[in-house]
């Protein structure tokens, strides 16, 4: 190969093959920026919110697509859009708060008026100022209102959940999530009214894509989680199934929780606690919904930005913002149902405790994406080795597979052609 | 009395060394201490002040009882993988907001700095505990200790008690 030519980055791919994925592809700012442009800003959608956030006109939320700030916002007719967070007269960020409500945005700066819809309603001067019998300034004369809106991004809301892309051609979400995906979204998210219980935020210095790869991974959480072997959440020898859309962008991991205690899967699991008891169990007190229809478990991976977590009666959305090639924000908004009795509230607010920057079962996965980085920037020239269950891509019946990784990094080396 | 939110030195002084002793402790690593500072039928929470102000529920660390400090103790003993951390509490002097009967209610500033091993200290959390403290036959005990922290993200985790 000629390496004068070629970029380093593709150099570094040994083969054809998605389980060996080379360490400077997690710590590259060319690739990064890539990455922003291909997967954040194209071809893509993106989650922003739920609609429980933004429940009234006026209403907004400013989050993040990629590492671009955008404002979430319903208007007086009741529809969500999403517009960016920057004035189309000087660039200015203009929106400071994260959550309120406004009739329009205005700029600080110069006072350039927005309405609810990203479009430009006025703005000082615009014909001049007259003074002394004659005008002065103002905007040309072919300026115009409708030239100069806010950026607006194509919405999807399928359920209460809200999605923007900044690609005006995006696939209907429908289509980009896949059949399969599709089903698992809509067994969480059935039309049911949400109920926001609240936020938690992490910096995680580590590359964004190791927390895809972190909910794609069924090897790990019987052997770095303790608590999920010992209390029967997610072990090995459970009934399973890794479920990923046509492309291998997206996952479910599903599964069904068993009795817990020893068993032959516990052998030789060094993090296995068989006498391990709780004082108050009162965390674990899980109660089965209907709506489940059997899995216990199923973690989603939407890809780029999003994990969807229902882990017994915890549910989160976990938005995954990108800031470099070394550090993501990792945002949790804990929801439940509208209609939750306050017995099913609590339940579902102390199963929290196992998830989000200091769960018991959650923490320990920022901790390792940390260690995973540290290990990739010491060492560029190396590679993953992820063939667990062979180097094959797709589903499986199972969770002694690191499958789901590799069909993320087929796609992935497709969309970014190297 | 009076002014039921006046302590006269005696009880000023008694809040104040339960202050010192509980810091001490964490920083300490002695965490088998920590839930003894609590009441068996106690709350502890560690919550962002976001969710605080805008009345949401959800707390980052939700204990209801003794029991669930212990289980946390366990937690980081023995479960929880992470990378080793010296902390260091710098607690404010306790504001007194009120008396109920003989619980005291209080608001303290507090920041915890981080060292980790061949690194920088760096701030780690800061906000304010609001404080039920209940006199008992072994001192004063905490009923509730809220830490609302101002702090918009948490550096990757936290592990031991705040
Ligand atoms: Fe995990």
């Amino acid at each position: 190969m000629d390496s004068t030519t070629a970029a380093p980055a593709t150099r570094a791919w040994q083969d054809d093959g998605s389980s060996r994925v080379p360490f400077s592809v997690y710590t590259s700012a060319d690739l990064h920026r890539r990455e922003l442009e291909r997967f954040f800003y194209r071809g893509h959608w993106n989650y922003v919110g739920l609609s429980a956030e933004i429940p009234a006109p006026g209403d907004f939320k400013r989050t993040l697509i990629g590492e671009r700030s955008v404002l979430l916002v319903r208007d007086q007719d009741g529809g969500i859009n999403v517009v960016e967070n920057v004035c189309a007269h000087r660039g200015v960020s203009f929106c400071r708060e994260r959550f309120g409500n406004k009739r329009n945005f205005r700029c600080p700066y110069h006072q350039w008026n927005y309405d609810l819809k990203g479009n430009l309603i006025g703005l000082p001067f615009r014909r001049g100022v007259r003074q002394d019998g004659k005008t002065n300034g103002g905007m040309p004369a072919d300026f115009t209102l409708e030239e100069h809106g806010l950026t607006k991004l194509a919405v999807a809301v399928r359920h209460g959940v809200v999605f923007a892309s900044f690609d005006p051609a995006v696939e209907s979400l429908e289509a980009f999530l896949g059949p399969a995906v599709l089903g698992y979204f809509d067994r969480v998210f059935d039309g049911r009214e949400l109920k926001v219980l609240g936020y938690s935020k992490q910096r995680i210095p580590g590359n964004w894509k190791l927390m895809q790869e972190n909910i794609k991974d069924p090897y790990h959480p019987g052997l770095l989680h303790s608590w999920f072997v010992t209390f029967g959440l997610w072990r090995a020898d459970q009934r399973s199934e890794m479920v990923t859309d046509a492309h291998g962008r997206h996952a479910c991991m599903i599964s069904r929780r068993n009795e817990g205690g020893a068993s032959e899967v516990t052998q030789g699991v060094a993090s296995f606690k068989e006498k391990m008891t709780l004082h108050d169990d009162r965390i674990l007190d899980v109660v089965p919904e209907d709506w489940w229809g059997g899995p216990s478990v199923v973690m989603m991976t939407l890809f780029p930005g999003l994990i969807i977590q229902q882990q017994v009666n915890s549910l989160s959305t976990r938005h995954i913002q990108p800031d470099g090639p070394d550090h993501f924000n990792f945002v949790w908004t804990h929801f439940g149902f509208a209609d939750d009795t306050p017995e099913m509230e609590r339940r579902r607010l102390r199963q929290a405790n196992l998830f989000g920057p200091a769960g018991l079962v959650s923490a320990d996965d920022g901790e390792v994406i940390e260690l995973s980085q540290v290990g990739f920037r010491q060492k560029p020239d190396a590679a993953t080795y992820a063939e667990l269950d062979g180097r094959g891509t797709g589903g499986a019946d199972h969770m002694v597979t690191e499958t789901l990784i590799r069909s993320m990094y087929a796609y992935w080396r497709r969309v970014m052609e190297v | 009395m009076a002014n039921p939110a006046v302590l006269d030195f005696p009880a000023y002084y008694a809040l104040i060394a339960l202050q010192a002793d509980y810091a001490a402790a964490l920083d300490a690593g002695e965490w088998e201490r920590w839930p003894e500072f609590f009441l068996d039928d106690c709350v502890y929470t560690l919550q962002p002040r976001e969710n605080y102000d805008r009345g949401l529920p959800l707390a980052t660390i939700a204990l209801e009882s003794k029991g669930m400090l212990l289980d946390r103790v366990y937690g980081i003993r023995e479960t929880l993988f992470h990378d080793p951390y010296y902390q260091r509490h710098v607690t404010g002097l306790p504001l007194i907001r009120g008396m109920e009967g003989d619980t005291i209610l209080t608001e303290t500033s507090y920041a915890v700095f981080r060292t980790k091993q061949d690194q920088l200290s760096e701030v780690m959390n800061v906000g304010r505990y609001l404080d039920r403290v209940q006199p008992t036959g072994s001192g004063l005990k905490f009923a509730a200790r809220l830490c609302v922290f101002d702090s918009e993200m948490i550096p990757n985790s936290v592990i031991y008690p705040i």
